[in-house]
């Protein structure tokens, strides 16, 4: 697979930041500039990510299978990752990913028809002191209700007319 | 070694070397921690939880599995706290288990239903509807039945870390976490259905198996794996002579619990649909079934009648028959016979190298050895694919012990992955000076290396100033036995020059002989044929051999037959009947009744395989092994002579079959698994 050059020397970047042998610590960081530039984790990219750090496709599936931030497919411009984990739960974390399922008529990992949003049900974030709490691409919003999920969207609506 | 720890675990002061983990000080003390994940000889995983236990002075419940012993260290592994996680522990495993004991081919030897009853609770207070996902099909020989999986990672890490192949993965997160195989729907790898054996309930399960039968009904027949040479231990489950499985999870044997996918599921060629189950006898040029009984008089009468005529005889041999037959086929042909011409199919250079050790004692590597010994030169060999047991040792090794391992091979093998050195082509000298500095080595060759390439490997061997033991791989179950029992016109058992050498095996394929009486072998296979004025066949199948003989006599197979065989590295083991399959006899049976029918029995003494090795034991050195040994299924290395071999060698005969994982000679044609697997034409 041939990469632009600015994902090139990203890549090199990367594998020159860890100590010999432990290069297989970029997996994550190329996944996601790969991701980036390229809309979803492709095959080629996986196959590129493995060889580069010396590790099986496998074993690169099994690293983005299990972190929602990295997508098979390309998701929505606007990606909203709602979390229903236990303190998001508590308060009312599921309801706020039921609003945001109507309010954009898609479901868990679906995006709009016009491609400008994709929605995410996913578990803890880390961020539960803020709970409920929701991330946009690489952005975290706290303590969020349903009528601040409304107006946020509405915004980036705007953004993308 | 350093001092042992002093710890206490449930009251008892006990001791263990440094570094040992607090389970296994345990175990080693007759104290049972419960496990899942923990396997001894894999990477720690720390994955499922079971084995907590209390340890004083730590304020949290510790995983035994992966804390090393402590001086004064106070471990309690049966307190009501442990007993509770426990029952937790279990709770959880069950979340999402379909609870399908009943239909489970691990059922009645399950580990997860075993701790179950007797640490579980019992009772669930789960009452959410269970993610259920259906079963999937890696490969004709591994399914997977994600609801049973307990996410241990023992199949991920045998794959990776035992096999070197690393085919088996977990993705996904929480509770749809499960295990992937390398090729996104499909497995491709060694298929050697060790995963399966690993997993600790009846999430993975095979192909050859899967619904067969239950544990508590089968009988376990420890014998001996007929394909390969390495002489891996096989426990056959069988059930109304049928084999049902083959594994060895009790790691009695040279192997432990490894086998291949030979060893563990290539047993099937016996109930192929072509197995011969009666005598052929041509009558008007078509071969047509007869009794036993006329089968037999047809070949002594034609027998006694070749030797009053003073025709020729001609006798090949087996590379897979017991040494008893191979014995008593010798006798046979030499005594009654009167021929020295009787060979097999060899495979490796064997009598180059006894003969170049001659007056060295301990010069002849054991499995046990590669497992144990630090430095190794494998040369020619594509070991993971062609001597499976012994890469694996290998393997282990360097894993456990961080051996070192020099490969001088012609094209890129599994062990590059791990090698000090890897070099493409033969210059193993250019290794002269890092092999010295090894403080021993083990060296491998293959048919590669012949006469003279063998002596001077020895020379160099023995030029390096540390000691070196050396392995002549050979292909077959009992290709050295087929040596050491003296099938071999130059040869006698115990490698004493015949005097007057016979033809070789080529030879006797090509000649106008009288008679030619071929036991378990196929030298008619690449469309050559028939010379013999009367040709008779001992085979399983209607080879292209057999296809050409007056007469064929259906034989047994290893697994339904009693004697002894003997590996690539020289020890020998026992073969025990499993099964009997209607129809067939043993080889040495066959042999035996051929002698009493033309009246020659007397002169060979008795064909039972027990007798037979008692001959052996008295004519060929080595073989006195401790029999208790063997009775009780082990391995006894024998270094069958000590001194010149004085005949004129014949390494221009040697040439390996070379064959891969999916292939076993002619016999492989008539395995199910090995031609059903996608790999068997993928690689060689
Ligand atoms: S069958 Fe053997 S090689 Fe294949 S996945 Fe299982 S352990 Fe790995
Ligand atoms: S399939 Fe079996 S061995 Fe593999 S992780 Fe699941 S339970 Fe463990
Ligand atoms: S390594 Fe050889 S002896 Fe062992 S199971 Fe495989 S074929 Fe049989
Ligand atoms: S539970 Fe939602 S961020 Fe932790
Ligand atoms: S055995 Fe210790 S955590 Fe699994």
């Amino acid at each position: 697979m041939t990469l632009s050059p600015q994902l090139e020397a990203k890549f090199n970047k990367l594998l020159e930041s860890y100590p010999p042998g432990r290069q297989r610590s970029a997996m994550i960081p190329m996944l996601l500039y790969g991701q980036d530039e390229i809309g979803s984790v492709t095959d080629d990219l996986i196959e590129e990510v493995a060889g580069r750090i010396g590790v099986t496709a496998l074993q690169v599936n099994e690293v983005l299978s299990y972190y929602s931030m990295l997508h098979r497919k390309p998701m929505g411009k606007y990606h909203i990752q709602v979390c229903t984990n236990i303190s998001c739960l508590l308060h009312d974390g599921d309801k706020l990913y039921e609003h945001a399922c109507k309010k954009l008529g898609i479901g868990h990992k679906e995006a709009t028809a016009d491609g400008q949003f994709s929605l995410e049900e996913v578990e803890c974030m880390g961020a539960c002191s803020w709970a409920p709490a929701i991330q946009v691409n690489y952005d975290f919003h706290h303590f969020v209700t349903p009528e601040q999920l409304d107006r946020l969207l509405d915004g980036l609506k705007k953004n993308a007319v | 070694m350093a001092d042992p720890v002093k710890l206490t675990i449930d009251g008892r002061e006990i001791h263990a070397a440094p570094g040992t983990l607090v389970i296994d000080a345990a175990k080693q003390n007759g104290i049972e921690v419960p496990a899942f994940c923990y396997y001894e000889g894999l990477t720690l995983q720390a994955a499922c939880r079971m084995c907590l236990v209390e340890i004083e002075k730590t304020p949290k419940l510790q995983t035994a599995c992966t804390v090393p012993v402590a001086e004064g260290m106070v471990v309690r592994t049966e307190t009501p706290q442990v007993a509770t996680a426990r029952k937790y522990m279990l709770e959880f495993l069950l979340t999402n288990h379909p609870l399908d004991c009943p239909v489970c081919d691990k059922g009645g030897e399950c580990e997860l239903q075993d701790m179950t009853f007797r640490y579980g609770v019992g009772e669930s207070r789960f009452t959410e509807e269970k993610v259920h996902t259906p079963e999937k099909q890696f490969s004709p020989v591994v399914f997977f039945d994600a609801p049973r999986c307990i996410l241990c990672y023992r199949c991920v890490r045998v794959c990776d870390e035992g096999l070197g192949v690393k085919a088996l993965g977990v993705i996904n997160r929480g509770v749809v976490s499960e295990i992937a195989p390398n090729h996104g729907d499909h497995l491709e790898c060694d298929e050697c259905g060790a995963c399966i054996d690993i997993c600790p309930v009846g999430a993975l399960t095979s192909g050859a198996y899967r619904y067969q039968t239950r544990p508590w009904e089968m009988t376990h027949v420890g014998t001996i794996c007929t394909h390969c040479a390495d002489g891996c231990k096989t426990t056959l489950g069988t059930r109304n002579d049928r084999i049902l499985r083959g594994n060895n999870r009790d790691r009695s044997g040279v192997n432990g619990e490894f086998l291949c996918i030979k060893g563990r599921y290539g047993f099937d060629f016996y109930d192929h649909p072509e197995r011969l189950q009666a005598p052929l006898l041509r009558v008007n040029g078509k071969l047509e079934e007869v009794s036993w009984a006329q089968a037999l008089n047809a070949v002594a009468q034609k027998f006694n009648q070749t030797l009053a005529d003073g025709g020729t005889f001609g006798v090949i041999g087996s590379n897979h028959t017991s040494n008893e037959e191979n014995f008593y086929l010798q006798k046979f042909a030499r005594e009654v016979l009167r021929t020295n011409h009787i060979d097999h199919h060899r495979t490796g250079d064997v009598v180059t190298l006894l003969d170049a050790l001659s007056g060295k004692e301990g010069k002849l590597a054991t499995v046990a050895d590669l497992y144990e010994r630090k430095a190794f030169l494998v040369l020619g060999a594509d070991l993971a694919l062609e001597h499976p047991l012994l890469s694996y040792q290998i393997r282990a090794n360097y894993r456990h012990h961080q051996a070192h391992i020099y490969v001088v091979t012609p094209g890129a093998v599994r062990e590059d992955h791990y090698s000090t050195v890897s070099l493409r082509g033969r210059d193993y000298a250019s290794l002269r000076d890092k092999l010295k500095a090894e403080s021993e080595l083990v060296v491998l060759f293959d048919d590669s290396y012949k006469g003279d390439d063998v002596r001077k490997l020895v020379e160099f061997g023995e030029s390096l100033g540390i000691p070196v033991k050396y392995i002549a791989l050979v292909d077959y179950s009992n290709s050295r036995g087929a040596v050491d029992m003296g099938v071999a016109p130059e040869l006698l058992p115990g490698y004493k020059p015949s005097g007057q050498p016979g033809m070789h095996y080529g030879e006797m394929r090509d000649a106008n002989l009288g008679a030619l009486w071929v036991v378990g072998a196929n030298p008619l296979k690449n469309g050559a044929q028939r010379k013999a004025g009367f040709l008779v066949v001992q085979d399983m199948f209607l080879t292209e051999t057999a296809q050409q003989a007056d007469v064929v006599l259906p034989a047994a197979s290893a697994y339904e037959k009693n004697g002894t065989v003997t590996n690539a590295t020289g020890e020998v083991q026992r073969l025990k009947r499993g099964i009997n399959t209607m129809g067939a006899k043993p080889d040495l049976e066959i042999m035996g009744f051929i002698a009493r029918e033309m009246g020659a029995a007397a002169a060979l003494g008795p064909w039972t395989p027990d007798a037979v090795f008692e001959q052996i034991r008295k004519n060929v050195r080595g073989y006195q092994v401790p029999l208790p040994v063997l009775m009780t299924g082990g391995a006894a290395q024998t270094m069958p002579v000590n001194g010149r071999i004085p005949v004129e060698s014949r390494p221009d005969l040697v040439h390996s079959d070379h064959n891969g994982l999916f292939a076993s000679g002619t016999l492989g044609r008539y395995s199910k698994v090995l031609n059903s697997v996608m790999e068997s034409r993928l690689r060689r």
